[in-house]
């Protein structure tokens, strides 16, 4: 019997991701497009859960659906870009780049799958969350063999985010430093013209 | 898996959520009743003995009060948006033991719905699929007041989930788990065995002399639980934190265009929200269900739910007092208090747990000296801050004041 309900909430959350994300593919209003990434990344969390990987499944919920994508509705929000916009391309290669990138990577997600990779521990296929998960727990093995085997690539992946970060800072500043040499420049002019006319 | 653990699973999901709608409904007439005695005045008095049945009185009212959707509103957010508020907080009571165990035909029941070993981020995970019920909602009315009491609780909520999730930590580094069942089992047994204050001379004396009382981690992790509380009431929304929905600027807030059915799903959702806060509250801090069992005997199974019931009451009495006493605060006031103070603040207690809960430090320098430690950089982080000079000391003019300077909202 448990095999089965397994099995029966599993194809559920497959529906549920598979139907969301194409829904967002194709819906028209920024609100509902970050709605229906909300509940593609709900299906993964429970598809997580149901392979055993607890801590996934809740990172997965409090990171993605309750951090990111509420920052997206906020931004969403406040800025009101549920109007149409955009639709000219400020980079005129990137459709065709990102076609052949996003090929590279399903052939890659289907090689791993299809040859059963695994990139943890080294076990094959459902074997490898039984490893973790069989001493001391789900968390602890998680934290194991993310600040241990794993530490370098970790630490130098939060290393990119934060140069992400200083390079939204720099692209989404308003003005160019010669703008604002010569806003500094005219400012000190007007100074000058009222301290002459004091 | 047999088919006894089937119909456990859903007699206790039922008995649950009966219990959680229950107290919830109760809370409701309670808050009355305590503000009006509060302000010396009656309270509900009509339906029922002692004003009782007038919640559910106004829970028919609405149940059959038409539900009205602005033209303007996207439909479908606009129904899912209260459902959305709602069942969070449901869902995140499923890690709260509210009792100890009860043995039927054989089997020993836990009185609680799962023991996760990742309950208590379980618990902050719904906790942040909370904001979508009132963001969707002030977004979906297609209105200005919503969209902006939506936008303040949005900023709020992420805000003070951070302080909330760090104000947790401490106990879990302390308890060195994430299981609520496992970490309410700790707290059994007398201060004298707590572990934090063996080998401390001063402190184990003390704890010696008051060994009557519960080895809580309320005595150990009392900074913590400060920070918890401020940041419990301002992720439920209430007083003095309820600018998402101030009267006065935004009307109702986000659910200004809402009416009937859909609006008693946010109200129920915000005390809900409250009594999950003090369930968590309780059992990370006050020990869960332990008590003192008066008589064994019969009975025995009630004590530790009549304990667990008792501690609850007395977080939403608390809830409901700071309504009752403090006046909102200012908008970047509060996002002052919570990026500026709440945060560096569970920071430097995390530290100080960890370093305390590290085998090889020697053990004086257990919570006595580190909570000091802990005050003056508190007091360090404020130094010399006009606000914080303004709070202590009173105003001299009570006249009008700017709202925003440029001082105020950026720094």
């Amino acid at each position: 019997m448990a095999g089965g309900v397994v099995q029966f909430v599993f194809a559920v959350t497959f529906v549920m991701a598979l139907g969301c994300s194409i829904a967002m593919l194709f819906a028209p209003n920024a609100v509902h497009v970050a709605l229906f990434l909300v509940g593609a990344q709900i299906a993964l969390a429970v598809a997580f859960l149901l392979e055993g990987a607890q801590f996934d499944a809740i990172m997965q919920i409090i990171v993605y659906a309750g951090a990111i994508m509420v920052l997206f509705l906020f931004v969403i929000m406040l800025l009101g870009v549920d109007r149409r916009e955009a639709l000219v391309e400020p980079l005129r290669f990137q459709r065709s780049l990102a076609a052949g990138l996003g090929l590279l990577l399903a052939a890659a997600l289907v090689y791993v799958g299809y040859r059963s990779v695994n990139l943890v521990v080294g076990g094959a296929g459902s074997g490898a969350i039984e490893a973790i998960n069989r001493s001391p727990g789900n968390t602890q093995g998680i934290a194991r063999v993310l600040f241990g085997t794993y530490e370098l690539p970790f630490e130098a992946t939060s290393v990119l985010l934060v140069v992400a970060i200083v390079g939204v800072m720099v692209l989404a500043r308003r003005i160019s430093g010669a703008q604002a040499r010569e806003a500094a420049r005219a400012e000190q002019e007007a100074a000058g013209r009222e301290e002459e006319a004091a | 898996m047999t088919w006894a653990f089937v119909v456990i699973a859903i007699a206790k999901t039922i008995a649950a959520f009966v219990l959680l709608l229950g107290v919830t409904i109760l809370l409701v007439w309670f808050e009355r009743k305590v503000i009006a005695d509060m302000q010396a005045r009656i309270g509900p008095n009509r339906w029922g003995p002692f004003g009782l049945l007038q919640t559910l009185a106004d829970g028919i009212k609405l149940f059959f009060k038409e539900g009205l959707r602005p033209r303007p509103a996207d439909p479908w957010t606009f129904a899912i948006a209260p459902v959305a508020a709602m069942v969070p907080s449901l869902l995140a009571f499923a890690v709260v033991p509210f009792g100890h165990e009860v043995t039927i035909a054989g089997h020993r029941i836990f009185w609680t719905l799962t023991d996760l070993n990742i309950g208590i981020l379980y618990f902050l995970a719904m906790g942040s699929l909370g904001v979508y019920g009132i963001v969707l909602a002030g977004w979906a009315s297609g209105s200005k007041y919503p969209l902006l009491g939506g936008v303040r609780s949005s900023a709020q909520m992420i805000s003070y989930e951070i302080a909330l999730g760090l104000s947790i930590v401490p106990v879990i580094i302390a308890s060195g788990s994430l299981s609520t069942v496992s970490i309410v089992a700790q707290q059994g047994g007398s201060i004298a065995n707590v572990n934090a204050f063996n080998g401390i001379p001063v402190l184990e004396t003390i704890a010696h002399w008051f060994r009557f009382l519960p080895n809580w981690y309320i005595w150990s992790q009392w900074p913590a639980f400060i920070l918890f509380m401020i940041a419990g009431v301002a992720e439920t929304n209430r007083a003095p934190f309820d600018l998402p929905e101030a009267e006065s600027e935004l009307i109702a807030g986000y659910h200004t265009e809402y009416s009937g059915i859909r609006f008693a799903l946010f109200f129920l959702g915000e005390y809900v929200h409250m009594v999950v806060i003090s369930a968590i509250g309780v059992t990370l801090w006050f020990g869960g269900w332990h008590g003192p069992v008066f008589w064994h005997g019969w009975g025995d199974w009630l004590w530790p739910f009549v304990w667990f019931m008792v501690k609850v009451t007395i977080f939403l009495y608390t809830f409901v007092w700071l309504r009752a006493t403090l006046p909102r605060l200012r908008y970047d006031r509060l996002m002052w208090l919570g990026w500026k103070r709440l945060l560096p603040a569970a920071l430097t207690w995390i530290v100080v747990t960890a370093v305390v809960n590290t085998p090889d430090i020697p053990r004086y320098y257990r919570f006595g000296v580190f909570g000091i430690l802990f005050l003056m950089v508190i007091a360090w982080i404020g130094r010399g801050d006009p606000r914080l000079r303004e709070a202590v000391v009173p105003q001299r003019h009570l006249g009008p004041r700017p709202i925003t300077t440029s001082r105020g909202l950026d720094s």
